[in-house]
This record gives structure tokens, C-alpha cells and sequence, in this order.
């Protein structure tokens, strides 16, 4: 079987692409590869476009291998990857509808980004205005007897991101779930071009609210990756802490959030104590409850206060003295078990298809966390666990969570044990180079590729969130279950809108 | 559970005292309050938040507000599902395109007297994403806004501020 690295060496390598290999291939070797894909041989984890070039990023689980592979455009087309590969679907349709290159074979051409509403087609390939009304979407067909349809969204009852979903029923029973998303694309990408580092690094971490931390050090990790410019040690070990803070506020939110799905006010009452002072606890160490462009290019932005380690021991004394008894609380109510327990299954064949990140994929057996593999520091350094559970239920996703919040707070205590000393930040030299990196997010692996031209401005940056590859099996997991328990498995998968949407 | 109830039943509540009024959302909202609109209103209001394109850093602190600490329901501040049931509509993001029509349908479906709060840097004027070709700009750009509550994203104590003032103007 061949490896990555064979693969690679079918093509020209592009020297200044760092820290992986990126080569340009043949339209064979293109389409040999979605062949491995399909075969469950690679995972695949990005799939982007440029002007009048394709790019896929893939990940070979037994070496831990990562490799980009491009692949020229003359006339405007590309294999489909997706019409072997399903995971690619959505990425080439959003590829087609932001760059207007095709994937020959694709078997669905319906928009997906594109809602007909921009006044131009193909705003970042070669752009053409829209002169036609934008057409009704056609959502895939549900037939048989006494199925009916939900629709719900953009606007949804709760606060919380908009997003269509369509529903097909009979009776209580979802049939089929299709979603449509789209509504929150902000045209990050094309911001991104012609942005100097600090605007871009700006705009990565606002591309999902949620993981502002962990999309920030993505950027910031790749826009070194092209400057061949390793940011300080201590800039590394602040850069963790943050994002284990980040990781434990979420998990916090949505353990909570999960329950008030169900109906379950009091754990969310809880764990909505405990997030918030997650969130204080930053804002005294770091400056913003969210740790907004706290991490930059280069370094952090911001060094922990004088008093940042007594606060986050004290953060940590609290929550280990008031979190074991949520879980009990949660482990011990029959009404909530009931709920969470066998809904929502999503099996391994599909998680591993889809290479799916997170929680979501380790709940239903994939071993894979970005830190350990293909890893970066500080966490190489850091003694924690990844916990894995078989049963791929909202109530697995519940528990991973719980697990990590436990492994996180070890990791805060470690990471203020051995702080080393030293300086936060380096400046960066202006000059050309393509840099990728791929960074675990409470949610999943964030994906960041970038490419700097000689002034130092971002020529093409792409960012893929983990909710590529998690909300189609959302699609999946709801199949059977009943529309009440739909609330209860969207939160246990909480995918999100914007960093998806762009 | 019940040792959990009943620690909460004795403990001092954790929800801290009212912050002062922004006055600049004050002055933002002098004139938008007729006396029939308090009449109606009393002490309450309802909020239908909608997410226009924002990338769900101010949905986080909105949710904020309802947690022990800020409470906002002692203030007779209450999230509701449905835009029928709404006075105000919490505007957050800058509005996308994509988003455009289905932020004017939930303003049409709003019934009167009704007021639009843009909360966040990206309603405000579209914040770093303004000029894209997918977003319209800020929330003026698209309904009539009567208060801005800014920050990326505003802090829930900021946006208790504003609510405040808001609700100060219906008493």
C-alpha cells in the first residue's frame, strides 16, 4: 500500500510549503488518491480552491503523516473526490460556488454557500455579476405514506446561530433530516487576501466565537509555519493554557446546555456557575473573558497577570470541589439518563468515513486528537489523557466532555508548574512562504492554511473547522429518533454555524 | 440532588447587584418611548435575540445574562421563542446577505410598539467584516435601530447596562 510520502513524491513539491509537504500532481494521482480515501486508507482533512487551483489535505492515521496535495485547474474543472468520497461533498460544492471551478462527477451541483443573494457569482475565482433571481432550493426528496415535512430555521426559538433544517417525519419519527446551511458566510476568506498578519489574525479568530483561542493559534501556527519562525517556549505553554481554558468553559456550557435540552434546569443552573468562572478567571489573566486576540503571530499578545496563577489554582480548587458532584447529579437522575442514553447513535463506519473530530468522534470509538497526533507543543510535554467511548450516544458525547474537563484541569495545574520564563513574543520578518497547521479546538481539529506573498500580506488563507465533517453526520444520527430529542442531539453535537459558513 | 437543592437553598445567592445605567444608551434612547408603548410594556420586556451573521461570540455572553451571576429575569427581562412575542429584537452580527430577508421577516412578524437593539462591534457597522461581499453591514443598514450596545463582543454586565436603560425608558 502506498504511503503519503510515495504519493507526494509523484509530484512537484512546492519547497516553500512547511511544515507538511504540498505537491502539484497529475489529475491521476488526484484521483488515485480519492481512491485511498475511499478505500478508508487516508482521512481526509481539507479540501479548498484557489483562483484556478484545488487543494487536498490528508492525514495518514498509521504514521500520523499529514501531506497537500494541488492540483492545477486549466479548464476550469477537477475530479470529483466527492462522488467517491463523501466527505468531500460539501467542500466542493462551497468550492464551486466560491471559485466556479467544477468537479466533474460531482453527484450533487445544487449551491451550498451561494443562496443567490451576493449580486455576483464566484466571488473569489473569476467573478461575474448575478443578474438572475436567486430559485427556490430544492431539498432531496422523502416519499411514502404519511410523511410530512418540519421546516425550521434560519431563525431558530433558542439563542443561538441560524441554520435551516428540514425535516421529514411520520408521526414522532425523523425519516430524514437535510440541513442547509450558509446563512452566516461572511466572506472570510476574501477579507482574508490583500490583510496584513494583524487584521487576518483578527478575522481567524472570529470565524467561530466559540474557539477564538484555538483558531487564533491555528493562524498563528501557520503564518510561522511560512516565516520558518518558532514562536517562544513560554509563548507555547500561555498559548495551552488558554486554550484548556477555553476548552473547559465550553465543555461546561454545552454538559449543562445538553441537560436543559432535556428539560433538566438545575445542571445547567451549575455548570453555568462554573463556566462563568472559567471565563472571569481569564479576564483576570488574561485581559477578555474570551481571551479575544490574546494569541497573535509571533507569540501571545498578553502575559498572565501577577496574580494569574493563584486565580487559576483557585479556579481549579473550586471546580474540583463542586464539579464531582454534577456529575453524580447527572450519572444518578433516571428522567435525564433516560433522555441521553441509546439517542442519537452515530456508529464508528461513519465517523470514521468522515474522519470526524472532537468529541463526536471519539465518543463512537476514533481515537484522534490534534495535540497528540500529529501534535504540537507544548503537549508533547504535558502528561494527559484522550478518552474514547464505543457508544457514539448523546450520553458518550456527554461523558467525553466530562472526561476532558478532568484532563484539562490537569493540564492547567501542569502548565502553571512549569511555566518556563522568557520572552511572549518574536517579531516577524515580511516575506513569502505557505505554512498550514492543524490545532484541536474543544470541538475538533481547526485546519489553517496560508500562504504569504512578499510583503508579508496573506495572498490566500483557508480555514476548515471541524464542523465540516460533523454536521452531515448529524444528519445521520437523528435518523429514528424522535423530532422532540433533536434539540438533545444538536446540542450534544454543537456544530458550528459561522466557523462552517465562513 | 436534594443535598444540591438544599445547598442552594442556604447559601448566599451568587447573583450580584444591578449595575449603574449606561448613559450613553440613555442618551441613544431619549425619544424613542411614547407613553403608550410604557402603558403597555409595565416593568417587562420580552427579547427575541437573532443572530444575523455573527460568528457566536455575543450569542455566548447574551447567554450569560441568564446565569446566577447576572440574572437578568429579576428585571422582568425574559428571552422568548417567537418574535410574536417579542418587544425588542436583540440584533447581533453584521448582517449577512444570506441572512438579510430572514432578519426583516422576523422584524415584519414582530408586532408593535417594538425596538431593535444591535448588540456587538459587527452590528454596530459590520466590524472587520464590513465591505464583504457577503454582508450588508451593519444592522441600521437593514431595520431601524434604536440602541448599540458595543464590544467584541459586549460583556454581559455591557449588555445589562443597555437592557437596563431600555427598560428604564419604558417605566
Amino acid at each position: 500500500m502506498p504511503t503519503l510520502a510515495d504519493l507526494i513524491r509523484e509530484g512537484r513539491r512546492i519547497q516553500q510549503h512547511r511544515p507538511w509537504p504540498r505537491a502539484v500532481v497529475e489529475p491521476a494521482v488526484w484521483s488515485h488518491a480519492a481512491g485511498q480515501l475511499a478505500a478508508g486508507h487516508w482521512d481526509l482533512l481539507g479540501l479548498w480552491g484557489e483562483a484556478a487551483a484545488v487543494h487536498m489535505a490528508l492525514y495518514d492515521g498509521r504514521d500520523s503523516g499529514v501531506g497537500v496535495i494541488s492540483l492545477e485547474c486549466r479548464d476550469g474543472r477537477y475530479p470529483s473526490v466527492a462522488q467517491r468520497h463523501a466527505p468531500a461533498l460539501r467542500l466542493e460544492r462551497a468550492i464551486a460556488d466560491l471559485f466556479g471551478l467544477i468537479p466533474k462527477g460531482l453527484p450533487d451541483t445544487r449551491p451550498w454557500l451561494d443562496h443567490g443573494r451576493w449580486g455576483l457569482h464566484h466571488p473569489l475565482g473569476k467573478e461575474s455579476e448575478r443578474t438572475t433571481a436567486p430559485g427556490p432550493y430544492r431539498f432531496l426528496p422523502a416519499e411514502g405514506e404519511s410523511l410530512h415535512q418540519i421546516p425550521v430555521g434560519p431563525v431558530h426559538a433558542g439563542i443561538i446561530e441560524p441554520g435551516h433544517f428540514r425535516f421529514t417525519a411520520n408521526g414522532e419519527t425523523v425519516v430524514r433530516l437535510e440541513q442547509r446551511l450558509g446563512y452566516v458566510h461572511k466572506g472570510i476568506e476574501g477579507l482574508m487576501a490583500g490583510a496584513d498578519l494583524a487584521q487576518a489574525a483578527k478575522l481567524a479568530g472570529r470565524t467561530s466565537g466559540d474557539s477564538t483561542v484555538a483558531y487564533a493559534i491555528a493562524f498563528a501556527r501557520a503564518a510561522e509555519a511560512a516565516l520558518g519562525v518558532e514562536a517562544p517556549l513560554r509563548a507555547h505553554w500561555l498559548r495551552a493554557l488558554m486554550a484548556e481554558l477555553e476548552r473547559l468553559a465550553n465543555h461546561f456550557g454545552d454538559i449543562g446546555a445538553v441537560c436543559n435540552d432535556a428539560a433538566f434546569a438545575l445542571m445547567h443552573a451549575h455548570t453555568g456557575v462554573l463556566r462563568e468562572r472559567v471565563l472571569r478567571a481569564s479576564d483576570a489573566c488574561f485581559g477578555s473573558r474570551l481571551m479575544r486576540d490574546a494569541v497573535r503571530p509571533g507569540g501571545v499578545a498578553a502575559d498572565i497577570g501577577a496574580d494569574g496563577a493563584d486565580t487559576l489554582h483557585a479556579l481549579v480548587d473550586d471546580i474540583r470541589e463542586r464539579f464531582p458532584a454534577l456529575i453524580d447529579l447527572y450519572d444518578n437522575t433516571a428522567s435525564l439518563q433516560d433522555r441521553t442514553v441509546a439517542t442519537g447513535v452515530l456508529g464508528p463506519a461513519l465517523v470514521k468515513q468522515y474522519a470526524a473530530g472532537g468529541y463526536i468522534g471519539r465518543a463512537s470509538g476514533r481515537y484522534f486528537d490534534a495535540r497528540r497526533s500529529p501534535g504540537y507543543p507544548p503537549y508533547d510535554d504535558l502528561k494527559y489523557e484522550v478518552p474514547v467511548l464505543q457508544e457514539g450516544d448523546v450520553n458518550a458525547r456527554v461523558w467525553i466532555r466530562i472526561r476532558e474537563v478532568e484532563q484539562s484541569l490537569t493540564l492547567v495545574e501542569q502548565i502553571l508548574r512549569r511555566l518556563p520564563d522568557g520572552p511572549i513574543a518574536v517579531d516577524l520578518p515580511a516575506k513569502a512562504g505557505e505554512g498550514m497547521a492543524l490545532v484541536e479546538a474543544f470541538r475538533g481539529d481547526v485546519l489553517a492554511w496560508l500562504r504569504l506573498g512578499g510583503d508579508g500580506r496573506v495572498e490566500r488563507c483557508h480555514l476548515r473547522d471541524a464542523s465540516w465533517f460533523q454536521w452531515p453526520l448529524l444528519e445521520a444520527a437523528i435518523e429514528g429518533n424522535i423530532v422532540a430529542d433533536f434539540p438533545l442531539c444538536n446540542k450534544s453535537f454543537n456544530c458550528s454555524y459561522s466557523g462552517h459558513d465562513l | 440532588m436534594r443535598k444540591l437543592l438544599l445547598q442552594g437553598l442556604f447559601l448566599k445567592a451568587l447573583t450580584e447587584p444591578a449595575p449603574a445605567v449606561d448613559d450613553a444608551a440613555r442618551a441613544e434612547l431619549s425619544g424613542a418611548f411614547e407613553r403608550a408603548a410604557r402603558r403597555r410594556l409595565g416593568r417587562s420586556l420580552s427579547i427575541r435575540e437573532v443572530d444575523a451573521g455573527s460568528c457566536n461570540g455575543c450569542e455566548l455572553e447574551i447567554h450569560a445574562l441568564n446565569n446566577a451571576f447576572y440574572d437578568v429575569e429579576r428585571f422582568g427581562i425574559r428571552f422568548v421563542a417567537s418574535p410574536r412575542h417579542a418587544d425588542v429584537l436583540l440584533v447581533t452580527g453584521p448582517v449577512t446577505k444570506n441572512m438579510q430577508e430572514a432578519l426583516q421577516r422576523t422584524y415584519n412578524a414582530t408586532p408593535g410598539p417594538k425596538w431593535v437593539v444591535a448588540a456587538g462591534d459587527c452590528a454596530f457597522d459590520g466590524g472587520c467584516f464590513a465591505g464583504s461581499y457577503a454582508v450588508a453591514g451593519g444592522v441600521s443598514a437593514v431595520l431601524p435601530v434604536d440602541l448599540h450596545i458595543r464590544g467584541c463582543p459586549p460583556s454581559p454586565t455591557a449588555l445589562l447596562k443597555g437592557l437596563l436603560a431600555l427598560l428604564e425608558k419604558v417605566e
